[in-house]
């Protein structure tokens, strides 16, 4: 259970901090047409799969409040303010999104990249700030019994908001080199190398920090990350991060995407093997659990949906990872579409079986009171509804058969 | 069976003063999300039966019609995520008591809903770049689960809404949840199904007359060829076809609730007092125990809730004041729904007849200023519904078994994140209609011939 929580939220970590740190990217690619390029480049790369990415922390909340309902109540109290502060850019970041197919003029752009940028900063900032208040067990279980301020204004959750913050731009960096290597644009995929390579070192800097400051002010997960399995994630961790450095330096950036990925994910796990037993102080993991029966309905569920999913992520990351997406010229004109025969439906035929559904929905729903009657009072309107769409024709021929109005004969142009 | 047990939350000792702003603050997320979530019902459907159409003609307008309906459809998607994000933050920001003590009933709901949600995003995605890069079919065949996705959605947060307005599947131990049955807790409840079926068709009633509304009034400024006659006619036969049928629907979902919660159906009815025999008043104002101004009919709640004119319906008299919801707000909601529910399924049945009778769209522009206006009065009676079941539901959070102020946060600073929230959301509906009023005046594309067909 546990394990799917956590999976959720190290491929939150892994896609959506990818996301946010293209974000930042676009915030920092400076002037002119350069940076025009590289913001383009970031939201080109960004824009099919954001909306699949950030679901993702949407699973790892619903996951979180069945499973472990006492804990999310206590957790969504006392960090009211930071868990509100990413909500807002959560809103600011999806408005860009949604505005951004919308308008092609420079100011207007510029005030849009920017509101996404500022919220792509905010939000992770926020997220890693919480979650350094459970790790320095700032969190008490509780209606908001902790300290609605200290709890996360405090150096682990400070330090803890900047790495989620450089995790993102590392990722960020790394993917969209590989992309740019992909598209064959030299000077980009040279721009995001360089920032890959800075990022990276500041990022690998802040979690040495971190773990300087969790040895003062979070005792507890320090000692997890320093022994047992603890340990062997951040072994993992420093060997992915800096093989990944490596690569990018050689411009080898399929493989680098890998182990950037791998490197993000051990500091997650490493995170939640630390923090055992207790999620929160005097709250062990299995005392904040839900009952067996929600557990095990949620892995089913999990299962079912997991094998729906899959599948379909395979396919939009294909689409988008082998440039099937990519902007270019139309490989499949408009013209390629079966030219079918278009067959005039005699519609009226269908009124009278629409009629008769409708009476037998009026019966069965509407004067009878067994359910049973009812579902099937439901299904017979909906039969109705659908014989009386097809009756109605909304297909508009040029033709129109009877009473055609002066002004339908015009040759409309369009606004 | 739960009633009379007291209830020991999950969290202890809630201290909130401002439990009216949590509300409205919640009130205010959903009257945002609501109406994209009929968008997302009703609308993916929409445009795959105008991509069908264009599969099976080949004529170039329906291509043209679906490509501008799916930008709309990505631009109210988004905002359709964002708003449904900060709808689950708040079930821990604002009643995180709520959650942590029921979180293992009805969790499971939306969960299920995380899923339905991402296949949607995921399908989105491929639908919306695919345009120019998939095969026609398969480019149709990826549009099919984002169709079923909002369903399967939908259906899941209803079921938790149901669960909170009929609650079962669990047990109270000493005041403990215990026993939980998750399952039919949610799915093995009578009462959502109505909910269910009443949403849906307003999910078609509010994306037709909105969209149809648009294109009504450019039918009014002149825009009438062949591209905009079928983007008027498929929204708005959608939308004719449901608005009739919600009137059975609203009976049937008017029953159930008079089995199941009778003081919700005496706050809709404003009825004081226990009745044989009870009458409806049309308008009027609830105050003592009566409706003061409202014109009466006789014995005909009675009749229309148990279907037997002398039936005996319970009065607000037969529970304590403290648990009487806010008589007025429920039932203006309630009368606004069904008022303009009414007028619109009017309106619906004209077109029908005249457009089964005679064929194309009706000549009189008294028509089209009436569409117009159906598309905001589709919002508002969405809205007024929602009012009246969840208001209508007060002072509990789980009907008769946790009230709303056991559940709210003790964390202070309500007020400011409702501001907060407010402006946001004022920013948010600001720049999507702006957004929507760009795509909207793009021109069309040269090569849709407004006459001949494409060859």
């Amino acid at each position: 259970m546990l394990l799917f929580a956590l999976t959720g939220l190290v491929l939150y970590a892994v896609l959506g901090g990818a996301d946010f740190g293209a974000g930042l990217w676009q915030l920092l690619s400076g002037p002119g047409s350069h940076g025009r390029t590289i913001r383009d480049h970031a939201h080109h790369a960004m824009a099919p799969v954001w909306e699949a990415n950030h679901v993702w922390l949407i699973f790892v909340l619903t996951v979180t409040w069945t499973a472990f309902p006492l804990a999310f109540g206590s957790l969504a109290s006392t960090l009211t303010i930071p868990i509100s502060l990413a909500a807002l850019g959560i809103i600011f970041r999806g408005l860009a999104y949604a505005l951004q197919s919308a308008t092609d003029i420079p100011r207007e752009r510029r005030i849009i990249d920017l509101a996404f940028a500022a919220s792509s900063i905010l939000t992770p900032f926020m997220l890693g700030a919480a979650i350094g208040a459970i790790a320095s067990g700032r969190v008490p279980p509780g209606n908001a019994a902790g300290d609605l301020v200290t709890s996360w204004v405090n150096a682990t959750s400070i330090l803890a908001g900047c790495l989620a913050v450089g995790i993102g731009a590392f990722l960020a960096a790394v993917y969209l080199a590989a992309d740019a290597a992909r598209l064959d644009e030299a000077g980009l995929q040279n721009a995001f190398r360089w920032r890959a390579l800075v990022s990276g070192v500041i990022t690998g800097a802040l979690a040495i920090a971190g773990l300087l400051v969790m040895r003062e002010d979070a005792r507890h997960v320090y000692h997890g990350l320093t022994s047992g399995y603890g340990l062997a994630a951040v072994i993992v961790s420093v060997l992915a991060g800096v093989g990944t450095l490596a690569l990018v330096w050689r411009s080898q950036f399929q493989p680098a995407r890998v182990t950037a990925a791998l490197a993000v994910a051990a500091v997650v796990a490493g995170w939640a093997a630390a923090q055992r037993p207790t999620v929160l102080p005097g709250l062990t993991l299995h005392q904040a659990a839900a009952g067996r029966d929600t557990q095990i309905a949620v892995i089913v569920s999990v299962v079912v949906g997991g094998v729906i999913l899959a599948p379909s992520l395979g396919l939009l990351f294909r689409l988008v990872l082998t440039g099937g997406f990519d902007p270019g010229p139309e490989r499949l004109p408009g013209s390629a579409a079966p030219a079918g025969t278009a067959r005039t439906r005699p519609a009226a035929r269908h009124l009278r079986p629409g009629a008769i559904c409708l009476l037998a929905g009026f019966v069965l729903l509407t004067l009878l009171d067994s359910p049973t009657a009812h579902v099937f009072g439901v299904l017979a309107l909906l039969a109705a509804a659908l014989l009386a769409f097809a009756a109605a024709v909304p297909d508009e021929p040029e033709t129109t058969p009877s009473n055609t109005g002066s002004d339908r004969s015009e040759t409309g142009t369009a606004p | 069976m739960l009633g009379g047990a007291t209830l020991t939350s999950g969290l202890t000792g809630v201290q909130q003063n401002h439990l009216l702003q949590a509300r409205q603050m919640q009130a205010l997320s959903f009257i945002v999300h609501i109406p994209l979530v009929c968008f997302g019902i009703a609308f993916p459907a929409m445009i795959l039966f105008i991509e069908w159409r264009y599969l099976r003609t080949g004529e170039d307008v329906y291509r043209t019609l679906a490509r501008r309906w799916t930008k709309v459809l990505v631009t109210l998607f988004a905002a359709g995520v964002v708003t449904g994000t900060i709808l689950s933050f708040e079930m821990g920001l604002l009643w995180p008591d709520f959650t942590s003590t029921f979180g293992s009933v009805f969790g499971l709901g939306f969960a299920i809903e995380g899923f339905s949600f991402f296949l949607e995003a995921i399908f989105i995605g491929i639908y919306v770049y695919g345009w120019d890069r998939l095969s026609p079919r398969a480019h149709l065949l990826a549009g099919i689960p984002i169709a079923g996705a909002g369903v399967l959605g939908s259906l899941m947060v209803i079921s938790v809404n149901g669960w909170m307005n009929h609650p079962q599947g669990f047990r109270l131990v000493k005041g403990q949840v215990v026993d939980v049955r998750p399952w039919r807790a949610l799915f093995g409840n009578g009462y959502f199904w109505h909910e269910l079926v009443h949403m849906y068709l307003a999910g078609y009633i509010v994306t037709g007359f909105v969209v149809g509304g648009a294109y009504a009034i450019g039918w009014l400024r002149g825009r009438r060829d062949r591209y905009h006659r079928i983007a008027l006619a498929v929204p708005l036969t959608s939308a004719a076809v449901a608005a009739p049928l919600q009137v059975l629907v609203g009976d049937w979902a008017a029953r159930d609730v008079a089995n199941q919660q009778p003081i919700k159906l005496a706050a809709l009815e404003g009825l004081g007092a226990t009745t044989h025999g009870a009458p409806i008043h049309l308008f009027g104002w609830y105050s003592g125990g009566h409706v003061k101004y409202g014109i009466e009919i006789p014995r005909l709640l009675s009749l229309l809730a148990f279907h037997r004119v002398n039936a005996t319906v319970t009065g607000l008299n037969s529970v304590p004041t403290d648990d009487v919801p806010p008589v007025n707000v429920v039932r203006i909601a309630f009368q606004l729904m069904v008022g303009i529910g009414s007028l619109l399924a009017l309106l619906s049945l004209i077109f029908l007849i005249l457009r089964w009778r005679r064929g194309g769209l009706p000549s009189s522009p008294w028509f089209y200023r009436a569409v117009a206006l159906a598309g905001p009065a589709s919002v508002v009676a969405l809205i007024a519904g929602w009012v009246t079941t969840e208001v209508g539901r007060q002072p509990w959070v789980v009907y008769r078994v946790m009230r709303t102020d056991q559940a709210v946060t003790s964390a202070s600073g309500i007020p400011v994140s409702y501001a907060m929230l407010a402006v946001a959301y004022l920013v948010l509906l600001a720049a999507i209609g702006w957004a929507l009023r760009r795509l909207a005046s793009r021109p069309l594309p040269e090569s849709v011939p407004m006459d001949a067909p494409a060859g």
